[in-house]
């Protein structure tokens, strides 16, 4: 135990732990946010209700089959990049023609329908989503306790990101997707088949987010609205990163969750409105955001 | 939003236009509606319909969307609640006074909005929306979670007294007939074809040595001031301002209510915030549902009818409304 300016070293590194948590969230949702934008041109809303779909298909698994958490990291996110492929092949295909506003409007749409039936069926409080034993626990380690579930949550989270870089930017697949970006039809003359991949796109992007959710479920509650607050911040890192990069997205994401943590340590009240604050100096001093090209 | 706003061929072969014969309509509508049903009700839809108006001003002729109008009208809500509960003044000041502060908050956001464009704008807009309503979470005056209740209408100009239905229904009328009149002014003023211009093609506006920037900042700093001006408005008639009004979804309401009645079109905030307001009064026993029914008009709006209900009247009758 030892002060750093005054603040005791378990309280400091507390914050700076569930700012790396908090971080791994954005940096997760703000990378398929901009996956999901490169390859659809559409800005999804809904992200933040399909990241509370993964916490409660999670939940569910566990309610009614009795499910652990391991199983549901992996088929909660299948499951709900499933309804993803659906929502493409329903509504978001006729949009790709139209102003980029109305694919917007559309998944804000599909956000209060998803949020609005769960909170139907499972009211505004939260649900408990119990740890699995294997992570219970945690190590001691002389200046802090880190519990053994959170380590695993940034573990996971980073894997998962640079996993999803390294397909992106240097596997074949990737670069027909970076291709199909720049130019759908030149790519689709080359016989590759550009609106499954585009389906495929938008289910995996969907499904990072409900990976996310999986995760989060432990740690916080399983409720209706986790998604929507979150997913105004995520547009704030998304604007502050710019979405040009996805190592950008990870690096900002976070980055970003450490420093709303050090908020919380040093300046409470500001710790809701940081991000936005940075958002705002970004802005005014590099209007086309950290690592995005202008648009 | 072009093939959303573009307008039919206009008729000028009567001496008045099917706008002014809709305007007539729509007076006399208001005038005599409250002798049918409650005033209060029609106060609301009357105070959003202004609100959605504004809104329409910078989607529909500018092509800006911004989700963050809840900002604009939550904050002179609460500026004009303050001002009649805890200054004294008079109501007319009060309203100005919110809408003042509106103003204010639309300089300093729409400057860092209008640095970037399209999807960015609106993500950027609701971001700076959400803290704002942060900060009226932890301020001491807004009351938090309870508000500012029991706001006094007090006597308009010291004079007229408010808490009288038929007098506040009278100010709450020459307000949105105002603000529609003077939106409608905006809209066909040399000004308005230079953001119309902008909405078509920035970059031609640009060389043809509009300052589009300047342009931008000064409708959206309109759109935010006539939201406030709304959103003060209502914070007398219901005599209280609360989080609702600064939160998220009412910038979602917002939209909805434009979409509803149709982008760019002038009638058409009207008309879909008296859909909106009426469906939520009458749902309201249902919930729950009424965010999934809201969600469901979103998504039916943008999939089947993205001209809206004034939209696609004005296309089947080939008149512009």
């Amino acid at each position: 135990m030892f002060d750093i300016f005054g603040i005791p070293s378990t309280a400091l590194f507390g914050q700076l732990l569930i700012g790396l948590i908090n971080g791994s969230f954005y940096a997760l949702l703000s990378l398929g946010l901009a996956v999901i934008f490169g390859m659809l041109n559409i800005i999804n809303f809904s992200h933040g209700a399909q990241y509370m779909m993964g916490a409660f298909a999670a939940y569910l698994l566990l309610q009614w089959t009795g499910m652990g958490y391991w199983p549901a990291l992996i088929l909660a996110p299948l499951i709900v990049g499933i309804t993803g492929v659906v929502i493409e092949r329903l509504f978001l295909q006729w949009l790709y023609k139209l102003d980029h506003l109305y694919g917007l409007l559309l998944t804000f749409g599909l956000a209060l329908i998803l949020e609005g039936l769960a909170r139907k069926q499972f009211g505004s409080a939260g649900l408990p989503y119990t740890l699995p034993d294997s992570l219970r626990g945690g190590q001691n380690l002389g200046f802090m306790f880190l519990p053994n579930y959170r380590a695993w949550v940034i573990v996971a989270s980073l894997t998962v990101c640079l996993g999803t870089w390294f397909v992106i930017e240097r596997t074949r697949l990737g670069a027909y997707l970076r291709a199909a970006t720049e130019n759908p039809t030149l790519v689709r003359a080359f016989g590759i088949d550009v609106p499954k991949m585009i389906t495929l796109t938008y289910g995996f992007g969907v499904a990072l987010a409900a990976f996310a959710g999986v995760m989060a479920a432990p740690i916080y509650n399983v409720s209706p609205q986790m998604g929507s607050e979150l997913i105004i911040v995520v547009f704030a890192v998304v604007v502050i990163g710019g979405m040009g990069s996805i190592l950008g997205a990870i690096v900002t994401g976070f980055g970003l969750g450490v420093v709303e943590g050090l908020t919380k340590v040093f300046f409470p009240e500001a710790s809701n409105t940081v991000i936005f604050v940075i958002m705002a100096i970004v802005l005014l001093v590099r209007p086309a955001g950290l690592f995005g090209r202008r648009v | 939003m072009a093939s959303a706003v573009e307008s039919p061929a206009k008729q000028q072969k009567f001496g008045i236009s099917p706008e002014q014969i809709a305007f007539v309509i729509m007076v006399a509508g208001l005038i005599i509606a409250p002798f049918f049903t409650y005033p209060l009700f029609l106060m609301q839809v009357m105070c959003f319909a202004l609100f959605a108006c504004a809104f329409n001003l910078l989607i529909g002729y500018v092509g800006l969307l911004s989700f963050g109008h809840a900002l604009y009208f939550g904050w002179a809500s609460y500026l004009s609640a303050h001002a009649a509960k805890v200054w004294h003044l008079t109501p007319e000041l009060a309203i100005l006074t919110g809408t003042a502060m509106a103003a204010i908050c639309g300089l300093v956001t729409g400057s860092l909005a209008i640095r970037r464009q399209g999807i960015y704008f609106a993500m950027i807009t609701l971001a700076l929306a959400q803290m704002a309503y942060f900060f009226a979470l932890q301020a001491k005056f807004t009351g938090g979670e309870d508000g500012i209740q029991a706001v006094p209408r007090g006597h308009l100009f010291g004079l007229i007294d408010l808490s009288s239905p038929s007098a506040m229904y009278a100010l709450v009328l020459v307000i949105f007939l105002g603000g529609f009149l003077f939106i409608y002014r905006i809209i066909h003023s040399p000004f308005g074809e230079v953001l119309k211009a902008i909405r078509e093609s920035e970059a031609r506006a640009t060389s043809l040595g509009y300052k589009a920037d300047h342009y931008k900042l000064m409708a959206f700093v309109l759109s935010a001031t006539l939201a406030g001006l709304a959103g003060a408005t209502k914070a007398i008639v219901f005599q209280i301002a609360s989080l609702t009004d600064v939160n998220w979804p009412m910038s979602g309401e917002v939209v909805l209510m434009t979409l509803v009645g149709g982008l760019g079109t002038i009638f058409g905030p009207v008309i879909g915030a008296f859909t909106i307001v009426s469906m939520q009064n009458y749902l309201a026993q249902f919930g729950d549902w009424v965010s999934v029914i809201q969600g469901g008009i979103f998504v039916a709006c943008v999939l089947l009818f993205r001209r809206g209900i004034v939209g696609e009247l004005a296309h089947a009758l080939r008149i512009k409304l």
